[in-house]
């Protein structure tokens, strides 16, 4: 067990930090005042050709597809060390590099990933993700979007139905689709998987207003959508297999978040509690930020252990689950204290209390951490049935066609 | 970066395990308790013979000089077994009290027989209720007065460290006519705490003591957490086990989302505490000023993993689970204990906390 870099991976760190000090801090955000999200988006474009023309796209992508074929351990260093700067970084850029470049290095011909992988690398393909709808959330399976061949005889489908929480839907250029193809076979045997141009007649994406007062997902519907065969991803009822290698990406993508533990700390050692001391002199308050201190931390080292797993080439499944359950449980329960503490300030605080803003609208974001990427009652579910062996929930449509089951 | 342990942990883990899985399965557990022994001999020479208890003792002094990361596999190992062995209070406690503060013929003359299990060590850091850590007793010209109580396994020790009056140690051997051993009431029926009143006993100052005595808390604070996670491991496992082969409204109770969904919350928190206590075993060895951060968090998650798997262990197996026959009563009971004996929640988290760079204001 040995926590420090090797000397490669010193040599490797020293190499990424040399690089990022003379690139990252022209592309850094400004502290405070958000941008409007078309701009965000253009600065995260702009970051990604800077990656790209620097050699630090694609880390962990093979080699022979235009990545760099270095080890998990390796990409975690450069994030490490990209993570200290505030840049622009977001679905509009991991949905491309962490789901869409998978499916398709994974399931693609080699038209599609000489078509979109050096593309999306170099940053000129932004992505979306319409996967779930009003009605297929966590039973992603359930959902309804159908596609059926165009009676042209030209191979092309057509398109129709409504995906919903498709972050920045507004803003990329493709998406990744998943749609059902054969509502005559049970459900996850009729799904079929396509990326499609945002720009194709027939898109309309809505935004949605969020509990947040952000707007960043959308609901898009599509309305005759002519997609070519060629840009089918898969065999026709394939779909739910490159389902799971993008979730995969999801998951091991998440929990690499702020605590927010620290300025919790900070703000009780700071604030008068009446007495004649500090708010950290509460005993209960103590208790509840020692024990967030305390799983933030096991959460950091499980993910430590997970990530040599991976170095060594082992699959961690479903205990990847475990640390995305355990942070996003944390991360609502922390910004509920730490809006408690604030007592009715937390509420109403004063315009220039930028710190108060910014745990209120965590608090808020806090619920979508726990449905999101595996909704808390899915990874239970992951986690007693594939870490544990328990048995799998009863299903009263497995072996149903689609289009006989109720709903 | 490599978080893992070496081949060699695992195996000594494995040893561990397997040796102790053949000793002490859970009706020798209930022979002990119905026989009132106060502790399970055989498996201690047993675990002496084969070196566990020397694993930190240095060479020179008959051990094998390892560290805290293979200290605490044997400790998870133990944990899992729910073991009638004095190894917290004799080898984690006792003989690195010894190892750290005691003089050169302090330690020549007792850790060569702890290693080899000889002779047990007791580890007196209460007295009575209040603080965990408490003085309650006086070194003056080689004699020892007060009390110090409870301390586990006093009952069959012959050495015991003493918390003294102004945070020394003094080394004291029980065996002498200054020294009453009075055993109190035992919620944990396999691990039996005594008082010990001292009047005027001849005993000798650990030179290194006040020093020592911080570092030796988390050192054990550590170890504690590696006995917990085995203990919640086993417990986890019991339930599962339980679950699957109970059948229920026509089905596995294991099938049921209350049943998977609480064990898979004990199986998350479980991995976080161990998580934290293999990098408090690391920070012990290899990153000393991290130490009291990493025991405190360790001590703190395995605490609560620990409860949430006695309990819910006992729930899932229902009725059954009440009755001596079945096995969730050692680890309810054991719980309790490991909650308490090293300091409760308040006190790590008090730890945990001072140990922050953003609380300076309040440790100051």
């Amino acid at each position: 067990m040995d926590f420090n870099d090797t000397s490669e991976e010193a040599a490797f760190r020293a190499e990424a930090r040399a690089w990022l000090a003379a690139h990252a801090p022209a592309h850094e955000l400004p502290v405070g005042t958000p941008l409007p999200d078309s701009e965000e988006a253009a600065r995260g474009r702009a970051w990604m050709r800077e990656l790209y023309a620097g050699g630090w796209s694609g880390l962990t992508f093979p080699k022979a597809l235009g990545g760099r074929g270095l080890s998990g351990a390796e990409a975690v260093i450069f994030a490490e060390e990209e993570g200290r700067y505030h840049l622009p970084k977001g679905p509009f850029t991991s949905i491309g590099t962490g789901m869409a470049l998978p499916v398709i290095a994974r399931h693609g011909t080699d038209e599609q990933k000489a078509r979109f992988i050096d593309a999306t690398l170099k940053g000129d393909i932004t992505w979306c993700q319409l996967f779930s709808e009003p009605a297929a959330g966590s039973d992603l399976a359930a959902l309804r979007t159908k596609a059926v061949r165009a009676d042209d005889g030209s191979g092309d489908w057509i398109v129709n139905g409504q995906k919903v929480w498709s972050s920045w839907a507004h803003l990329t250029d493709w998406a990744i689709l998943v749609v059902r193809t054969d509502p005559t076979v049970p459900k996850h045997k009729g799904l079929t998987f396509f990326v499609v141009d945002m720009k194709t007649p027939g898109i309309e994406t809505r935004p949605i207003r969020q509990i947040s007062g952000a707007s960043e997902f959308n609901e898009t519907f599509l309305t005759d959508v002519r997609i070519p065969d060629a840009n089918r991803i898969g065999a026709e009822g394939e779909g739910w297999a490159c389902c799971m290698t993008v979730l995969m990406g999801e998951r091991l993508g998440s929990g690499a978040h702020r605590s927010g533990i620290e300025p919790l700390l900070a703000y009780a050692a700071a604030t008068p509690d009446g007495h004649g001391g500090t708010m950290l002199d509460d005993a209960a308050v103590r208790q509840q930020l020692a024990e967030a201190l305390a799983d933030e931390q096991g959460e950091r080292f499980f993910q430590a252990r997970l990530r040599t797993m991976v170095s060594k080439g082992e699959n961690p499944g479903a205990l990847a689950g475990m640390v995305k359950l355990a942070y996003a449980g944390r991360y609502q329960k922390t910004n509920g204290l730490a809006l408690e503490l604030r007592g009715l300030a937390g509420i109403a605080p004063e315009a220039d209390d930028a710190a108060t803003t910014d745990v209120q609208y965590d608090y808020i974001y806090s619920t979508v951490m726990r449905i999101a990427g595996g909704a808390d009652e899915v990874l239970r579910n992951q986690i007693a049935e594939r870490v544990l062996g328990m048995p799998g929930e009863v299903r009263m449509d497995k072996d149903v066609p689609f289009e006989k089951l109720k709903g | 970066m490599n978080f893992d342990l070496s081949d060699e942990q695992k195996m000594l883990g494995e040893q561990a395990r397997a040796l102790l899985a053949d000793r002490t399965p859970f009706d020798r557990l209930r022979g002990l308790i119905d026989s009132g022994s106060e502790w399970d001999e055989p498996l201690w020479r047993a675990l002496g013979e084969m070196g566990f208890l020397g694993v930190t003792i240095p060479e020179e002094h008959g051990g094998l000089g390892l560290g805290a990361l293979d200290l605490g596999v044997i400790m998870e190992a133990l944990g899992r077994a729910n073991a009638a062995v004095p190894f917290m209070s004799s080898i984690v406690l006792g003989a690195e009290a010894i190892r750290l503060a005691g003089s050169e013929a302090q330690k020549a003359a007792w850790l060569p027989k702890l290693a080899s299990g000889e002779a047990v060590a007791a580890f007196g850091h209460a007295a009575g209720p209040g603080p965990a850590f408490a003085g309650g007793a006086k070194l003056d010209g080689g004699k020892l007065s007060g009390s110090k109580g409870p301390v586990a396994d006093a009952g069959i020790a012959h050495v015991a460290v003493v918390l003294l009056d102004g945070g020394g140690l003094a080394l004291a051997d029980l065996d002498q006519a200054g020294v009453t051993r009075t055993k109190l009431g035992g919620f944990d029926q396999l691990r039996p705490h005594y008082r010990l009143d001292f009047d005027g006993a001849a005993a000798e100052a650990m030179p290194g003591g006040s020093t020592a005595v911080e570092r030796l808390i988390d050192h054990g604070a550590v170890q504690a957490a590696f006995e917990a996670v085995g203990a919640a491991e086993a417990c986890l496992h019991m339930a599962r086990d339980y679950a699957m082969e109970r059948q229920i409204f026509g089905r596995p109770l294991a099938g049921y989302q209350a049943i998977k969904h609480k064990l898979a919350d004990i199986a998350v928190a479980t991995e976080l505490a161990r998580s934290n206590a293999y990098y408090g075993g690391w920070a012990a060895e290899s990153a000393p000023g991290g130490l009291p951060a990493a025991a405190a968090a360790a001590r703190l998650s395995a605490i609560k993993c620990f409860e949430m798997a006695a309990r819910e262990n006992l729930q899932v197996h229902g009725g059954i689970g009440y009755t001596f026959e079945a096995n969730c009563h050692f680890y309810y009971r054991r719980e309790r204990l490991l909650a308490v004996h090293l300091g409760g929640r308040g006190y790590w988290a008090d730890r945990l906390l001072k140990a922050q760079p953003g609380s300076q204001a309040k440790a100051a």
